[in-house]
């Protein structure tokens, strides 16, 4: 007969073999999908680092040249900028314009179709699903159509304006659809009681209702921020002055124009071009999971 | 502070009359509760007031203005809600201060105000907390005080105490009771409880399916329902019901069912004969209006005890007439076995007789 104490030693190595076990099948499923990926970055930071690199992950040669567009003159074909900063403008000002756009116009619409009665709304809210049926590139020549009768083609910047209002037009139905499930949640009683201690619906709107649906804000302005910043086939279509080029129309034309690819810079600038994406991401992660809607429910 | 008049208001969401011609004065300075089953139209004649539902019919007075189609914020209304509806992002300070803000009080002044109403209320420790930080008393005093804070001319309520406990509920009563009296604001006040009707308003509307069934004070609800609906509505427990028939006999009616026969009397009977519109009619009687009788007397309905509830103060005794259950209330020192025999004598001074068919009372 085992004692009470045998019993339970031999139960104890079986449970914390069975833990080890499940680590290790954890680990397995986990993290060898994600190898590939993180041997990706892996090699797009040796390299934008090294001048030369070994079986195309360990790097050797320390050098900051490939990070030279900082502050040298790059060139891209016939054209020479100055440095990047002047496209990181560019690609800055159509991601903030996008995203402010964007976040202006679904607030309001998000609110209307949460809180409004009017004709038609199930209506449209089907309707703003089945738009996402379609892809961007079918509007292309619409579009150029569009925005050349509007005057707003091959100007420079009020091209990239022009774009802006494509991306936004674009982005606003489905951002409207995701805010109009955080202006569900917060209840009636709340907004009724801002009215009656004197607000109109608009101010309700700004003062109280907005505050409490931030989460829902910093979701949209993030997802359209990066998607104005990733854009390339609008400005690639449309832009026609190299002035006004963003970053992946950039780097698109760094590997697709020279016969030779400095793969260095190439890295480098890769780089360069996912650190607002990550800024962004690490910020906002905060305000996304900070969600206090719903109310206070006694 | 003002009167509320409403006249002929109605709202209909489709084809539903959540209220229906409506018609209520609320003198200045009155405390009214709207009294009535949920779904009975009272909260959304509470928004109406408010000017969040657009009646579909009919007009709201403030003294001698037509409010009717006036913007909440014009109205100066303050609203205690039933969830409180607290600005969670907000601190209790910056919520009561809220509507002074709007109002675009100097900063001193809201500063003043907002610790005066603190104080009044007792919550001036708690300033600084967000509403996510309270318990729900303290959460609705916070929403007492920012109505309060910006000197309304009418207050309204919607069930502010029903999310309290019971204890908490009964010293809320009191206290609200008190405040009113106090700032002598004119109040509007919509619960489904009656004892909090009967114990907080100077008068109470009871309102069923969106119609007005009477408008009157505590003692008239209490001692003169107009309808078969408030009878039984006020008082607890409820007032008990029988169903029988008026007979004629040589110097007296009889009320007459299958279980017994009661006399009413020339005099009673003459009036309910003039009152009826058909042979049908319902007697109602009072828990507290009966008197248990161990020996039958003259003019006793004889009943069997089913089932004694005692609450300490007095006792409620569950009789059974037939099969049908009633309940009585009865004094702590009886002694009574379930089974036993009892009898049972009514006042008949306080009896109700109401008309089958139309519901209303005759007596």
């Amino acid at each position: 007969m085992m004692s009470v104490k045998e019993k339970k030693m031999k139960a104890g190595r079986g449970y914390i073999l069975h833990t080890i076990l499940k680590y290790i099948v954890v680990i397995l499923v986990a993290v060898i999908p994600l190898i590939p990926i993180w041997c990706m970055y892996l090699w797009l930071i040796s390299q934008s680092f090294s001048g030369r690199v070994i079986l195309g992950i360990v790097p050797s040669n320390f050098t900051i040249n490939n990070w030279r567009f900082l502050w040298a003159p790059i060139k891209m074909g016939l054209k020479e900028y100055p440095n990047i900063w002047p496209i990181t403008i560019n690609t800055l000002f159509l991601a903030l314009g996008t995203s402010g756009l964007v976040v202006f116009i679904s607030t309001l619409g998000g609110y209307a179709l949460s809180r409004m009665e009017f004709k038609g709304r199930t209506t449209l809210m089907e309707f703003i699903i089945a738009l996402h049926a379609f892809p961007a590139i079918i509007l292309l020549i619409a579009m150029f159509i569009i925005l050349n009768k509007l005057g707003l083609y091959g100007k420079g910047i009020i091209t990239l304006m022009g774009i802006i209002l494509i991306k936004a037009g674009l982005e606003c139905p489905m951002a409207s659809w995701i805010i109009k499930g955080f202006f569900d949640s917060i209840p009636w009683d709340i907004e009724w009681a801002a009215l009656v201690d004197g607000c109109s619906r608009l101010t309700a709107w700004r003062r109280v209702i907005l505050p409490l649906i931030l989460p829902g804000v910093g979701a949209i302005a993030i997802f359209s921020f990066l998607s104005g910043w990733s854009e390339f086939l609008l400005v690639f279509t449309y832009v026609k002055d190299e002035t006004y080029y963003t970053l992946p129309v950039l780097i698109y034309h760094l590997i697709g124009e020279f016969k030779f690819i400095d793969w260095g810079m190439l890295a480098a600038i890769g780089l360069f071009y996912t650190i607002p994406t990550l800024i962004f991401f690490s910020v906002s992660q905060k305000v996304l999971l900070r969600i206090y809607v719903g109310g206070v429910k006694g | 502070m003002v009167s509320v008049r409403l006249i002929n208001l109605c709202k209909y969401f489709g084809k539903v009359k959540a209220v229906d011609q409506l018609n209520l004065e609320i003198k200045d300075r009155e405390f009214v509760a709207l009294l009535g089953p949920s779904g009975c139209g009272k909260t959304t004649t509470l928004l109406m007031i408010a000017g969040i539902y657009k009646p579909t019919k009919g007009k709201i007075y403030f003294d001698e203005v037509d409010v009717t189609n006036w913007p909440p914020k014009d109205r100066n209304i303050g609203m205690v809600f039933q969830s409180y509806a607290l600005y969670p992002h907000l601190s209790v300070y910056d919520n009561i201060a809220f509507p002074l803000k709007l109002k675009k009080a100097p900063k001193n002044v809201i500063d003043k105000k907002v610790k005066e109403v603190a104080k009044l209320l007792r919550i001036d420790e708690l300033l600084d907390r967000k509403p996510a930080q309270l318990s729900g008393g303290q959460k609705q005093r916070v929403a007492l005080a920012r109505a309060l804070a910006k000197e309304p001319d009418l207050f309204l309520m919607d069930e502010p105490l029903s999310n309290l406990d019971a204890k908490l509920r009964v010293f809320m009563r009191a206290e609200l009771k008190r405040l009113q009296k106090e700032l002598g604001i004119t109040t509007i006040y919509v619960t489904h409880d009656q004892v909090e009707a009967m114990s907080m308003a100077d008068r109470i509307a009871v309102l069923n399916a969106g119609r007005l069934q009477q408008y009157g004070t505590p003692d008239e609800l209490y001692g003169k329902p107009s309808n078969l609906f408030v009878a039984g509505f006020i008082g607890a427990p409820p007032m008990n019901f029988v169903e029988g028939s008026l007979v004629e006999e040589p110097n007296d009616y009889l009320f007459v069912t299958n279980e017994f026969k009661l006399s009413l009397g020339l005099e009673l009977g003459e009036l309910v004969k003039k009152g009826m519109k058909t042979s049908r009619i319902i007697l109602g009687f009072r828990p507290e209006h009966v008197k248990i009788l161990i020996k039958p007397e003259k003019n006793t309905i004889k009943a069997k005890v089913y089932v004694i509830e005692p609450l300490g103060r007095d006792i409620i005794v569950n009789v059974k007439i037939g099969d049908k259950v009633y309940k009585v209330i009865a004094p702590p020192d009886i002694v009574l076995k379930p089974g036993q025999d009892i009898w049972l004598k009514l006042d008949m001074d306080k009896i109700h007789i109401f008309d089958k068919k139309t519901e209303k009372a005759i007596i």
